[in-house]
């Protein structure tokens, strides 16, 4: 089963001649991992923008677990995203005055759903996906986000993003800001947590090392080749 | 929701604190002034509350009260003692007391009255008149003196005082052979009274009649209905003719007498008690004005009718709240610039509060982003902000009208004593909490502002984090 289907997508800013996106064809499998490759400025940001739904793209064009994100309206994208997705950014995930904890809660927050599947109790879920995370001190976890190193942040926001169980993680640089070590460390656990929960990966890096971890690996510029 | 908005707004606890206090400033002063303004005019439109008309000789209403209640300026002619016995008899009249003026001790105003005076003036919204020691004046060489004269001078019960002929400070005829006895202090009111010498009417005309009975005619009535209307007392303001006094009591005395002749008339009148009125054992000739108080209140009109219909002497009758009011309006240009200056200061604080939540938004993208990203629609952030402006205006409100009501009740006190104002600890009145619904509103169509930024920029930021 697929869980991001891409057919046809193309894609420009409102005003602007060319397209950013052109993208003939692209599927995520159900619990697949895929490395996309992609420099500064080939896109990346917004081929996630447009997975996520966030900007307005054709319909049928985006398929995320079988509903095409074209269709939906303003509100219903909303909940589509929160429902659907994990969302890992580059650096800065975090609301800075909620503790880790809280910040990992926040999806099941504004969705039933995922506050549904996160369990009987979502705190303890967190709890468990931060201290698998490698965030096991409760102390730690309920300080404010703002006291927290950014490799920890970044855990925090992979535990956000995987919290309830979401269809598909996506990552947008979230190792730009760790040094070697910790980048390593940080894929292998985001790995293992995605698998755990049946989630499909789909990290965006410029970062050919961590290559390795994936179970595939796409390349942005040749994928979206109708870009000018 | 709240709870996020709570946290974020305890995140930026300084600039969120100085908004809700800007706004508590405001909604305090807005608050404030309107509850002075309101308070200032009940208070004043009820400086007589007790009286239901004040009666003079014919002239401007405003003047009468004035002169009457305030003891500024004078009430043009005087009143025959006739009229007076006249206006007492009238059926719907319950109760009248009888007014002199003309005299002060060293520039405060003496009033020559009878003790029912204490039992009916009322002050500052229906307060009796409080002995603060000492009792009314019971013979004719007793005075009550209020809180500011006792005060000014330190008199106290017992204290021998002088009176002097007109209203200036400066006394051209001091009144010295006829010293008063201080019976009693009256408690502070923040009213005119504060500033008045109380004597019986006999204390008031002795002062007039002891050098004046051997020079020429003291007190005979005024008997000749022909003369009233433009009677040529109507020169005789006493308080203003500080010239024509120095030339001695006779030409004062004119006023009530035609004649020399009449002197022995007017002395076997008042030996003989020729005119019996009951309770009255002292009849002077003419007074200033008279407080009288109604059997109902309904038959306002119809004495009013009748003493200007009333043949034997020119009398105007004034309902002393309507002049009041009269009076009030006055200072309307005044009222509405304070209430000008109390609404800007609320659009200030208003503004400060826009400005706050505005230059805070830029900062403030990447979480949205972020919030964006867990699920919250551009209308949940938009209400975001909005539900901020709700709780820095809801928390400025309530800490405004805390921090008015702690500073009324620590100024109150400084406010009845000097100016007679009691604004009292209440719960606010209706125009109070409309003005205070008032800011809110305003302070939430103005939070609108940067909300729609808001909502514009997540539409158009999504999920990308600028740095």
């Amino acid at each position: 089963m697929k869980t991001v289907e891409l057919k046809s997508l193309v894609f420009r800013w409102p005003g602007q001649p060319d397209p950013v996106l052109s993208v003939d064809s692209f599927d995520l499998e159900a619990g697949e991992s895929v490395f996309m490759r992609g420099p500064s400025g080939s896109g990346k940001t917004t081929l996630l923008s447009a997975i996520a739904g966030v900007i307005d793209v054709p319909q049928s064009a985006v398929r995320v677990a079988g509903t095409d994100v074209g269709a939906l309206a303003g509100g219903d994208r909303d909940r589509f995203r929160v429902d659907q997705l994990g969302i890992v950014f580059q650096v800065f995930n975090l609301l800075p005055w909620l503790s880790a904890l809280e910040n990992t809660l926040l999806p099941c927050r504004f969705s039933a759903q995922r506050r549904n599947r996160s369990g009987p109790d979502p705190k303890a879920t967190a709890t468990r996906l931060l201290s698998e995370l490698g965030l096991k001190d409760t102390e730690l976890i309920n300080r404010p986000a703002s006291a927290l190193s950014v490799g920890q942040q970044q855990r925090v926001a992979a535990a956000r993003a995987l919290i309830g169980a979401p269809e598909v993680v996506l990552a947008d640089e979230p190792t730009s800001a760790l040094d070697e070590e910790a980048k390593d460390t940080f894929v292998q656990l985001l790995l293992k947590e995605c698998k755990a929960s049946g989630a499909s990966l789909l990290f965006v890096s410029h970062d050919r090392s961590l290559e390795k971890h994936f179970d595939r690996s796409v390349d942005l510029p040749m994928l979206n080749a109708g870009k000018t | 929701m709240f709870n996020l908005c709570y946290k974020s707004l305890l995140n930026r606890r300084f600039i969120a604190a100085l908004t809700v206090l800007s706004i508590a400033l405001s909604v305090a002063l807005i608050v404030g002034v309107e509850r002075l303004r309101t308070e200032a005019r009940a208070g004043f439109a009820n400086s007589a509350s007790g009286i239901d008309l004040i009666i003079a000789a014919r002239g401007n209403d405003v003047q009468i009260v004035m002169a009457t209640v305030f003891g500024v300026g004078t009430t043009g002619a005087g009143i025959s003692w006739d009229s007076y016995e006249m206006i007492e008899d009238l059926p719907q009249i319950s109760w009248t007391v009888p007014i002199m003026m003309g005299d002060n001790h060293r520039g405060y105003p003496v009033i020559g009255t009878s003790e029912q005076y204490f039992d009916h003036f009322r002050h500052s919204g229906g307060r009796q008149l409080i002995f603060a020691e000492g009792v009314p004046f019971k013979s004719p060489d007793g005075a009550v003196i209020g809180a500011e004269v006792a005060q000014a001078f330190g008199y106290t019960s017992g204290t021998e005082i002088v009176n002097a002929h007109g209203s200036g400070e400066v006394a051209f005829d001091v009144h010295d052979e006829a010293p008063f006895t201080v019976t009693g202090v009256l408690e502070h009111t923040g009213t005119a009274v504060d500033r008045m010498v109380f004597v019986s009417l006999e204390g008031f005309d002795a002062l007039h009649e002891e050098p004046a009975s051997e020079v020429a005619d003291p007190f005979v009535l005024i008997e000749a209905p022909e003369v009233a209307g433009e009677h040529e007392d109507h020169d005789h303001v006493e308080l203003d003719e500080p010239d024509e006094h120095e030339e001695g009591h006779q030409e004062h005395d004119d006023r009530h007498a035609h004649g020399s002749g009449h002197e022995d008339e007017a002395k076997a009148v008042r030996t003989s008690g020729g005119h019996d009125h009951g309770g009255h054992d002292h009849e002077p000739g003419t007074i200033n004005a008279i407080f009288a108080g109604l059997e109902e209140k309904t038959a306002v009109l119809s004495v009013q009718r009748q003493l200007a219909d009333h043949r034997d002497e020119a009398l105007t009758a004034v309902l002393p709240n309507v002049a009041l009011l009269q009076l009030w309006s006055i200072t309307s240009t005044a009222e509405t610039a304070l209430r000008l200056m109390a609404g800007a200061v609320a659009a200030a604080g208003m503004i400060g509060m826009v400005v706050m939540l505005s230059a805070s938004l830029d900062n403030r993208r990447r979480e949205f982003a972020i919030l964006r990203s867990v699920g919250a629609t551009p209308v949940g952030v938009f209400s975001l902000i909005l539900l901020e402006a709700v709780l820095l205006l809801f928390a400025g409100i309530v800490l405004g009208v805390i921090a008015l009501s702690a500073l009324t009740l620590l100024i109150d006190p400084v406010l009845a004593a000097n100016f007679g104002l009691r604004i009292g600890v209440g719960l606010p009145s209706f125009r109070e909490v409309l003005l205070i619904a008032l800011v809110f509103c305003s302070g939430l169509l103005a939070s609108i502002i940067p909300a729609l930024r808001v909502y514009r920029m997540t539409l158009s930021d999504g999920l990308s984090v600028r740095l």
